[in-house]
């Protein structure tokens, strides 16, 4: 029940939001900088934890909604309380996270337990005062957007808008207003009439950063498509697609198992996108379609384990990938607990390890290897000793900073890059 | 002049899977696949056979049958904690023919 299933810094970076299997959803907040330790930034502290979903029952198809929150995004900022949108296989709920650090004492008709006094023993008129109290950081749930998906939830994206947002299932993406529960509308549909044709779903989807009228939406098949919402209500006809063609005397069984896209995400600047297959993180140019301009394998040496990856079911994981504040660096996880970074300008990349044995709190982590085959340097890891079961799904980076917050299956790790 | 040929490991990889499971791959395999993402979820019988195993799942102390009666026959009637249990899934497995 504590298996991270998302992990989400807001705009600021001030808080760090994880969602987990059981439905609950954990904020961390970073402490204020210490003016003093200028080597260190502030570290994160739990801030507020709820209960953002609960399982249940979908009475006509007999089956189990689970509880489990597939993804958290955070709206930016529009005064004191802090907003979030969570969901799970069929409902999203936007949540209202606010502090309450002063309590009115002093109550001219009540005592301070609430019992109302003897109307016959006031005499004086007492307006009560606020005093400071404790912090309490409340959560309340302010909307519930349900009954709008068939099919299981993979994202929700914020339009840059601010006002309205998409959710997307397996086969259909629907378009909601914050404010409008009882209403959404379908922009996407790729039902087939006849489910015997059905040959490929949504994988993920994500607006643009900037033009609220345009998002993409990533299939099983390993294509992109751009949409804009000015050309028709229904998108069903993509304005661009993205697809890298492929050598068909290289197709084999398992070709479009890990060609399918298990994460897409715009890069800040908006110009690029990326995507994550099972072997590699793509960057596409959204003005080039037939190829991605930048192509990084995560862990190539699985490429010859296929075989036992589909058996054990790892060859259906979804990894997902994010981006630096700057666009430079980009960031995915992979197996026993290691975690790959790309840096885009000096085409360096390195695989470090999120694990508290092998890594001393405020030590440097160490970078590690992986030998594929051959003999095995001191130091290096062998693809047969990797243990499949410890992957690195989620993974989110700080908007500003070089934090980075790392979800290994019940726990995150949050590292930061050395401040001289 | 000589043919380099080089099987790709992810050629090899699946002559591997077709000969564990010769099967696989007769019927169209994406819809297979699709098919059993769109299912995803545990199926149960009713809401009372769901209610029953989230119980069963908080509360593991249940009441044990008594050591002699370990045989169902027809001469009592059975307890639930006496039947074979219930089969979690009706989706098929993928790698079944």
């Amino acid at each position: 029940a504590d298996i991270i299933s998302t992990v989400e810094f807001n705009h600021s970076g001030e808080l760090l939001a994880t969602g987990d299997k059981g439905g609950r959803v954990v904020i961390f907040q970073q402490e204020q900088e210490n003016k003093t330790q200028s080597h260190s930034r502030g570290e994160y502290n739990v801030y507020s934890t709820f209960q953002s979903h609960e399982p249940e029952f979908d009475y006509l198809k007999s089956l189990e909604i689970e509880e489990k929150i597939n993804k958290i995004r955070w709206l930016p900022q529009k005064n004191a309380a802090q907003f979030l949108l969570s969901t799970n296989d069929k409902t999203i709920k936007l949540w209202k996270i606010s502090e309450r650090d002063k309590r009115p004492e002093g109550y001219n008709l009540k005592e301070e337990d609430g019992r109302y006094r003897d109307p016959t023993t006031v005499t004086t008129l007492r307006v009560p005062v606020f005093r400071p109290m404790d912090l309490m950081v409340e959560a309340s749930p302010r909307r519930i957007f349900a009954n709008a998906h068939t099919y299981h939830i993979n994202s929700i994206s914020i339009n840059s808008d601010y006002e309205t947002y998409l959710s997307a299932d397996d086969l259909r993406i629907n378009l909601w207003h914050l404010e409008i529960t009882d209403r959404s509308f379908n922009i996407v549909d790729i039902k087939p009439a006849n489910m015997e044709e059905l040959t490929e779903v949504i994988t993920a989807a994500e607006f643009h950063p900037n033009s609220c009228n345009t998002f993409v939406y990533s299939s099983s098949k390993g294509t992109i498509r751009l949409c804009d919402m000015r050309a028709s209500a229904l998108c069903d006809r993509h304005s661009k697609l993205f697809e890298e063609p492929e050598d068909p005397s290289n197709r084999s069984f398992f070709s479009e198992i890990i060609s399918s896209i298990s994460d897409v995400k715009f890069s800040h600047s908006g110009r690029y996108m990326m995507t994550r297959d099972y072997l590699s993180v793509k960057i596409w140019d959204l003005n080039m379609e037939n190829r991605p301009v930048e192509t990084y394998q995560v862990h190539e040496y699985l490429r010859s384990k296929l075989c036992s990856l589909y058996e054990n079911d790892c060859i259906f994981d979804k990894f997902e990938c994010c981006w630096n504040g700057s666009d430079s660096i980009v960031m995915t996880g992979s197996y026993n607990n290691f975690f790959r970074m790309f840096d885009r300008n000096s085409k360096r990349d390195v695989t470090l390890e999120a694990s508290r044995e092998n890594n001393k709190p405020r030590t440097v982590l160490k970078p590690r290897k992986v030998c594929a085959s051959g003999k095995r340097k001191k130091d290096e890891i062998s693809v047969d000793s990797l243990d499949f079961n410890k992957k690195i799904l989620h993974t989110a980076w700080h908007p500003k900073e070089n934090i980075i917050a790392v979800a290994t299956t019940n726990n995150l790790y949050i590292f930061q890059d050395k401040m001289n | 002049e000589m043919e380099d040929k080089v099987i790709s490991p992810e050629k090899v990889e699946e002559a591997k899977l077709k000969a564990r499971y010769p099967h696989l791959g007769q019927k169209p395999g994406g819809s297979d696949f699709l098919r059993k993402r769109l299912q995803k979820g545990q199926k149960y019988f009713d809401s009372g056979d769901y209610n029953m195993a989230k119980a069963k799942m908080k509360n593991k102390q249940l009441p044990t049958a008594a050591p002699d009666k370990t045989e169902v026959t027809g001469d009592h009637i059975p307890t639930p904690q006496d039947l074979p249990q219930r089969k979690p899934s009706l989706v098929a497995s993928k790698l079944a023919g």
